[in-house]
C-alpha cells in the first residue's frame, strides 16, 4: 500500500461483507423451539484509514449489533469481516486477542461501562496490562498519564474512583482507554446521547481531534443526525437490520433518495423558529414492525408512503445509483423528485 | 394569568447537607400559551415543576407562592391536591413505562381518574377514554383498550400518558421532557400531537427538555435555567435570533445542526455544569463564562427586565 507516492484506489482498511447477526428467540406452546431475530440482516461496508462512518437508525433497528458483531464481540450468523486482509468472523476469543490491539470500542453509558471499584488509572492502563505485560508499571503510569491530558483530564486525578467524576469526565476516561492502545479503528457506541448539550460538543470535539492526530477509523453509531451529519464522511443509514441507504454526507443529507432517510432527517427539529415552525414534515404512521417477523419484501414498506405490490413481493437490492451512493428502494427516482425536504 | 410562580424555592436535605435545587424563581403561563423551559440536569427545570405539583420527594420542601387560576397551590395537602392534579394542571414524564401501572390494563387505569374525578358512570367513562384514544391517534382505540402497558410501544406508551392526563380537560398540561425516550420519528409525531391538543383544547403548556430544536417548534416563550436560577426569559424568536445570555448563547451555538453542513470544530462551553452543593459566591455560570469579569464573582446577578418582554440574570449590560 505505502509503494506509490499516491495509490489510485484506496485500499479498505475493513471490508465488511454480507453480515448477519441473527438471536434465537424461544417460543412458547406446545411445539415450541426458536425462531431467529434477525437484528442484522446482511450488511456490506468498506471503511477506509482515516475515515469516519456514521450509523444512523433508530432503536431496534441493529446499529450497535452491527458494532459489536464487526468487533466480533457477538456471534455472526453469517458473512465475513476482513480487517486488513485478514478474515476476522468467526475468530474466538483467543484469537482475536491480537486484533484487540488495533480495534476498540467507546460505549454510551459513561458510567455503566467503567468498573466502580477500580482506579481510573487502573482502569484506563488495564488494555496496557493485558495487551503489553513487559511494560515497567512506572512506564505504564506515565502512558497513562499521557493519555489523561490528551483526552483533558487532569494526571493528578489517576487514583480517583468513577463516581468522584461527572458523566462528560466519564467519557473521556472511556475514550481514553480505548486511545491507550492507539487503535486503528474505534467503534463509538451513541458515545455522547447521555451527555447534556453543552458536555455533547466537547466530546465531539475530543474524537474529532484524536482521529486527526492519530490517523483513526471510525464507526459512529448515533441516533442523533445532526451530530451524525458534523462528524462523518460517509453515512449508512439502517432500518430493521438492513442498510436502506449509503451515501457520503453531502449527498445523504442535501438528496437523499430512500423515503426512510427523507423521513428521518425531516423529523429533526431545528433550533431556530422560523425554520422551525414553517418546516414541512413527513410524518411516518406507525411504529417500527416487530424484527420477529418483519414485513415481506422490503423491510420499510409498512410505514411507506410511496409502497406498492412490488415492494411486497421483492425485497429491493442495495443499488448503485451514484459513485458514493447507494439506495435500497424500487422507487427511489420517485423519491427524489417528490423529495419535500 | 394562569399560572403565577412568586419566590419559588426547592431545598433537598440530603446526607451531605442542604442542596438548593431551584433558586428563588419567578415566572408565569397565560392561557394557552406553550411555554419552553431549557436547562441541563441540575439546573432545577423537572424539581421547579415537580414542587409546583406536589410531587417532591420526601426530602424536599419548597417556599414560595404558587398561583392557579388566583388560587395559593402551593403546601396544599395531598387530598386538596388531587382535585386539582389532573383536573384543572397535569404533568407527563419522560419515560411513561415507569408512570402508568404495569398491573392494570389501560382501561382501568383510564376510566378509574374519570369516576375518581368527576364520577362519571362506568359507560360515561369509557366512551370518553376511547374519544381521547382516538383524538391522541391511537389506532383500533377499541382493541387496544383492554390491553396492558407493555403491550404498546414506546411512542404509543406516551400517547396514552397524554391521553390519560388529558382525561378531564386541564387548562394546563406539564409535560417533562415527553419525547427524549421516543425515535426521531415518534418524536415528530408526539411532537405534532401536543401542538395541535394546545391549540384545539385552548389547553396551556409546558414543555420542560434540554433540546432546543424542541422548543423551537413549539414554544411561544423559553426560559433557560442554570444553576436553580432563571439564567434568561424571552419570545422564542428573540431567544434563538439575539440570546442575551452567555450560557444560552453558548447552548445555542454548541449544537450541531442538521441542515448545517459545516464540520469544522464545535463552539464548547468549557467544564462542568454547576455542582448545586458547591455553587460559586456569585454568578453560577461564571467558572465557564468567557464574559466573566469582577462583578460576576461575589454578587449573584439578579433576573432584570431588559426590553418589555425579555429578561436576563447576567453583570453584562450586553453581550458582545
Amino acid at each position: 500500500m505505502n509503494s506509490g507516492a499516491q495509490s489510485p484506489v484506496k485500499e479498505p482498511i475493513l471490508s465488511v461483507r454480507n453480515i448477519k447477526v441473527y438471536f434465537p428467540i424461544q417460543t412458547a406452546g406446545l411445539f415450541s423451539g426458536t425462531i431467529p431475530l434477525k437484528a442484522v440482516d446482511g450488511v456490506d461496508f468498506d471503511l477506509l484509514a482515516g475515515e469516519t462512518l456514521g450509523v444512523v437508525g433508530e432503536s431496534g433497528c441493529g446499529k450497535s449489533t452491527l458494532g459489536r458483531g464487526i468487533l466480533q464481540l457477538l456471534e455472526l450468523s453469517d458473512g465475513n469481516v476482513v480487517w486488513m486482509g485478514n478474515n476476522i468472523g468467526g475468530l474466538s476469543f483467543r484469537e482475536m486477542k491480537k486484533y484487540r490491539k488495533q480495534l476498540q470500542i467507546i460505549f454510551q453509558d459513561p458510567l455503566a461501562s467503567l468498573n466502580p471499584r477500580m482506579t481510573i488509572g487502573d482502569i484506563i492502563a488495564e488494555p496496557l496490562t493485558v495487551h503489553y505485560p513487559e511494560l515497567s508499571a512506572e512506564e505504564r503510569t506515565q502512558q497513562v498519564k499521557d493519555m489523561m491530558d490528551r483526552v483533558g483530564l487532569l494526571p493528578l486525578m489517576i487514583n480517583r474512583y468513577p463516581h468522584e467524576f461527572s458523566g462528560g469526565q466519564c467519557q473521556r476516561i472511556g475514550v481514553a482507554r480505548a486511545m491507550i492502545l492507539k487503535p486503528k479503528l474505534i467503534v463509538c457506541d451513541e458515545p455522547v446521547s447521555a451527555l447534556d448539550v453543552s458536555i455533547q460538543a466537547q466530546i465531539i470535539n475530543l474524537i474529532k481531534g484524536l482521529q486527526e492526530d492519530f490517523g483513526l477509523s471510525l464507526i459512529f453509531i448515533s441516533h442523533d443526525l445532526s451530530i451524525v451529519r458534523h462528524i462523518s464522511h460517509r453515512i449508512m443509514v439502517l432500518y430493521l437490520g438492513n442498510a436502506v441507504e449509503v451515501a457520503d454526507r453531502k449527498r445523504l443529507y442535501n438528496n437523499p433518495c430512500h423515503p426512510y432517510t427523507q423521513a428521518l432527517i425531516s423529523a429533526v427539529p431545528i433550533p431556530d423558529p422560523d425554520l422551525e415552525k414553517a418546516k414541512q414534515r413527513i410524518v411516518l404512521q406507525g411504529d417500527l414492525p416487530s424484527p420477529l417477523n418483519p414485513p415481506s419484501g422490503c423491510v420499510f414498506r409498512t410505514r411507506c408512503p410511496l409502497a406498492r405490490d412490488l415492494c411486497a413481493r421483492e425485497k429491493p437490492r442495495l443499488q448503485q445509483i451514484d459513485p458514493d451512493h447507494q439506495v435500497a428502494c424500487h422507487f427511489w427516482q420517485e423519491a427524489q423528485d417528490q423529495r419535500i425536504i | 394569568m394562569l399560572l403565577d410562580v412568586q419566590n419559588l424555592t426547592t431545598r433537598f436535605h440530603t446526607h451531605d447537607g442542604e442542596v438548593c435545587a431551584v433558586n428563588n424563581i419567578n415566572f408565569s403561563v397565560e392561557a394557552g400559551e406553550c411555554l419552553g423551559v431549557v436547562g441541563e440536569s441540575g439546573s432545577g427545570k423537572t424539581q421547579a415543576f415537580l414542587s409546583i405539583m406536589g410531587l417532591l420527594a420526601k426530602n424536599g420542601s419548597a417556599d414560595g407562592q404558587v398561583y392557579f387560576d388566583g388560587r395559593q397551590i402551593l403546601g396544599l395537602s395531598g387530598n386538596e391536591l388531587n382535585n386539582l392534579r389532573g383536573v384543572e394542571f397535569s404533568m407527563i414524564f419522560q419515560d411513561p413505562m415507569t408512570s402508568l401501572n404495569p398491573f392494570m390494563r389501560i382501561s382501568r387505569q383510564m376510566t378509574e381518574v374519570l369516576s375518581e374525578h368527576q364520577g362519571l358512570s362506568e359507560k360515561d367513562a369509557v366512551k370518553r377514554s376511547l374519544d381521547l384514544l382516538d383524538l391522541v391517534g391511537i389506532p383500533e382505540a377499541k382493541k387496544r383498550f383492554s390491553m396492558y402497558p407493555h403491550e404498546f410501544s414506546g411512542g404509543m406508551r406516551q400517547r396514552v400518558m397524554i391521553a390519560m392526563a388529558l382525561l378531564c380537560e386541564p387548562k394546563l398540561l406539564i409535560a417533562d421532557e415527553p419525547t427524549t425516550a421516543l425515535d426521531v420519528t415518534v418524536q415528530a409525531q408526539i411532537l405534532e400531537l401536543i401542538a395541535r391538543l394546545g391549540s384545539e383544547l385552548n389547553m396551556a403548556t409546558v414543555l420542560i427538555t434540554h433540546d432546543l430544536g424542541v422548543i423551537a417548534g413549539l414554544s411561544d416563550r423559553v426560559m433557560v435555567m442554570y444553576g436553580g436560577r432563571i439564567v434568561e426569559k424571552a419570545p422564542v424568536r428573540d431567544l434563538f435570533k439575539q440570546p442575551q445570555h452567555p450560557y444560552s448563547k453558548g447552548l445555542l451555538e454548541s449544537m450541531p445542526r442538521v441542515d448545517d453542513s459545516n464540520n469544522k470544530s464545535l463552539y464548547t462551553i468549557p467544564g462542568q455544569p454547576p455542582d448545586l452543593q458547591a455553587l460559586p459566591l456569585g454568578c453560577a455560570f461564571i467558572p465557564r463564562c468567557e464574559h466573566a469579569f469582577a462583578p460576576c464573582e461575589n454578587q449573584v446577578p439578579d433576573l432584570v427586565k431588559i426590553s418589555s418582554d425579555r429578561f436576563k440574570a447576567c453583570h453584562l449590560e450586553e453581550l458582545p
